[in-house]
């Protein structure tokens, strides 16, 4: 299994065409994927499946919280680093 | 026959069948089942069924609508395909041995409620769609026509709640002849659907859809907001008139679209037209627009993805300048804020975008935005009649700011050695209450004005007017707001300087009496209002008005002031059926 953090720091976070571009990346790996963050108001892990828009969406996840993929499957050292850089790229917005 | 009042929604009288517009009840009934299998098997069938409809409904919506509006569609898809709501109702039938179309209902309507929780308008919105999207799969699942507009076959009234925006790209728009809304106000989807498409509709009726059949006999009366249900011989006949009245008004008016606007003692007005592209000027042209008083520029920064460059403006303002040859084009700086999704300019998100940054308040802010555009107006005014106006000033001091960026970019153009219309008008619109307040002020800085009287209206009466609760209190013909108008024309004519008026007010046909008694030297509207606007001033005598607007501006409410122009200008009364 491979792990990645990465802190979401584009202006509407996992949201709107974001969520859509992450969603479709994750789904063209093999890999079992999932995306969990911090839930600071119930203090409590949450998990999504990185393959679902409707799992990342109500993941709720805005600008400048911190995420952990976790990608499980014979490609997941690519999974992971693709979405990871995805995510560090601003989903190729700006800020 | 039975007559209900709601909401002049768009002018204009229509007759005809009544079409139903009727989402089909979905029968979702839990059913045990001894195949699970079969049933995913079903299942799967059913959701490629609905992927390729909704492929074939974006690739329609992106040649009649617009991109943003496919976009709707491209999400639908990514539902379908979603690993966590189709698992879990597979999981559903497999385990609890039910049918598809109760684990569908049940499961998606799970997944929207927890969106829905979230309480944020997006993610209420995604609710909208996945059930949008399981209702899709429910029609395929119990073969029911997808849309619920197949069954028109004939030319109809559409008679419905109000319509989703997927609704409105499967219509046959050749096929409406009006619409009546049971709910929905002035502002809803359907209404600014059919006032871009010129046909009839009243909108707030409160009927029942389900007591009006499909075939039934309609009229839509939507310059009073009067709908009648299956009419008397008597009141078919009077509506008939009417409209064929107002149609022959229509085309007689038409016929001399193109002649000057002259009242009867021979005062010449302009008449003039508001148009957001270039085939609206064709459009305008056709209609007897003597230039334009109103260019949106907005056009050229709306679904895109990074600002129009100067180049790309220059040719965009030189084809619209070009229509109109030697006429007046008044070009307005962009007008956008916090309410319009421009999302590469980074506008934060306001409490009250009305009341926020927007317009020249953003213009100011952002020399990258409101250079380019000046340079590009100024660039395509040479030969032509351009005059550049600021939208949203409230003060003094923003007109002299907007100033010296014009002048600036004169500066650098002197120096770049390149050609610019040097002696273009630069005006202002009146929409700001303040505006119109230290009018004697700005006349003195400016060479015109235009009265946006939506906004003065609504800025006027703290009523906006997309609210249905106070739009009515948010209405040109409030004395309130005429007392305003004449203080602009006063103010401006003091100063020898002209006004314009580019308000839904100025297309009015009750509003022309006083306008022309208030003196207003242009009057700009959309196309399709201008041979009526300038037959009516032909039929009048403006020394006469002057007299008319004063007693208008003494009167009490707008019905009253509508009333009163009935009264004193009768032939008014059969032009406006």
């Amino acid at each position: 299994m491979k792990e990645a953090k990465v802190v979401v720091n584009n202006k509407v976070g996992l949201h709107a065409r974001p969520a859509a571009l992450f969603v479709q990346t994750a789904s063209k790996f093999k890999s079992e994927i999932n995306v969990s963050c911090h839930d600071p108001k119930e203090d409590k892990l949450r998990t999504a499946n990185a393959k679902s828009i409707l799992g990342i969406l109500t993941l709720g996840v805005f600008q400048g919280i911190e995420i952990t993929i976790k990608a499980d499957g014979e490609d997941e050292a690519d999974a992971a680093s693709t979405l990871a850089d995805l995510v560090k790229n601003n989903f190729g917005e700006e800020a | 026959m039975k007559k209900l009042n709601g909401v002049a929604a768009s002018r204009g009288i229509c007759i005809g069948p009544a079409f139903q517009f009727l989402r089909t009840e979905l029968n979702t009934e839990k059913k045990e089942i001894s195949d699970p299998e079969a049933e995913i098997t079903r299942l799967d069938a059913a959701i490629q069924t609905a992927k390729d409809q909704i492929q074939s409904i974006y690739e329609k919506a992106l040649t009649e609508s617009s991109e943003a509006d496919a976009e709707i569609f491209q999400a639908h898809k990514m539902i379908l395909d979603d690993p966590e709501l189709i698992t879990t109702i597979k999981s559903r039938i497999q385990n609890e041995k039910i049918n598809c179309e109760f684990s569908v209902y049940e499961t998606a309507k799970q997944f929207a409620a927890t969106m829905a929780a979230m309480e944020d308008e997006y993610f209420a919105a995604r609710a909208a769609d996945i059930m949008d999207v399981a209702n899709r799969l429910l029609r395929v699942l119990m073969n029911v026509a997808d849309s619920p507009t197949a069954g028109l076959k004939e030319p109809s009234i559409i008679l419905a709640d109000d319509l989703t925006p997927s609704d409105t790209v499967l219509l046959d728009k050749s096929k409406v002849m009006g619409f009546c809304i049971a709910h929905g106000s002035a502002t809803s989807h359907t209404a600014i659907l059919a006032r871009g498409l010129g046909l009839p509709a009243v909108a707030g009726v409160g009927i029942d859809v389900m007591d009006v059949l499909t075939g039934d006999m309609l009229i839509v009366d939507g310059t009073n907001g009067v709908a009648v249900i299956e009419p008397d011989a008597d009141t078919e006949n009077q509506y008939r008139k009417r409209m064929e009245t107002s149609k022959s008004i229509q085309a007689e008016a038409l016929k001399f679209a193109k002649d000057k606007a002259a009242t009867t003692d021979g005062v010449e007005l302009e008449i003039v037209s508001n148009i957001g592209n270039v085939e609206d000027a064709k459009f305008a042209v056709e209609n007897g627009a003597e230039g334009v008083g109103l260019l949106r520029t907005e056009f050229l920064y709306l679904e895109r993805n990074a600002l129009p460059t100067e180049e790309e403006q220059y040719q965009a303002y030189k084809a619209i300048l070009e229509v109109f040859g030697k006429h007046p084009v008044v070009l307005r700086t962009l007008d956008v804020g916090g309410d319009k999704e421009i999302p590469y300019l980074n506008l934060d998100k306001e409490m009250n975008p009305f009341l926020g940054e927007r317009a020249l308040r953003l213009c100011l802010n952002r020399p990258d935005i409101f250079k380019p555009q000046l340079r590009a107006a100024l660039r395509a005014g040479v030969g032509h009649n351009l005059k550049i106006m600021f939208p949203m000033v409230a003060t003094l001091c923003c007109v002299r700011s907007a100033m010296v960026v014009v002048n600036e970019c004169k500066a650098e153009m002197k120096k770049e050695g390149i050609p610019f219309a040097d002696d273009a008008e630069i005006g202002i619109m009146v929409e700001i209450p303040s505006a119109a307040v230290i009018a004697d002020q700005l006349a003195k800085e400016v060479d015109f004005f235009s009265i946006g009287t939506n906004d003065l209206s609504q800025y006027t009466m703290a009523a906006d007017r997309t609210n249905p609760k106070v739009a009515e209190l948010s209405n040109a013909f409030q004395p309130a707001v005429l007392r305003l108008i004449k203080m602009v024309i006063d103010a401006a004519h003091a100063e020898h300087k002209w006004v314009g008026m580019c308000g839904e007010l100025a297309g009015e046909p009750l509003a022309a009496p006083i306008l022309v008694g208030l003196g207003l030297d242009e009057f700009s509207m959309s196309p399709p209002f201008i041979p009526l606007v300038k037959q009516i001033i032909r039929n009048l005598d403006a020394e006469e008005m002057i007299d008319l607007a004063k007693g208008a501006l003494q009167l009490e409410s707008p019905d009253d002031v509508k009333d009163f122009v009935k009264k004193e200008v009768p032939f008014i009364n059969e032009v406006i059926s």
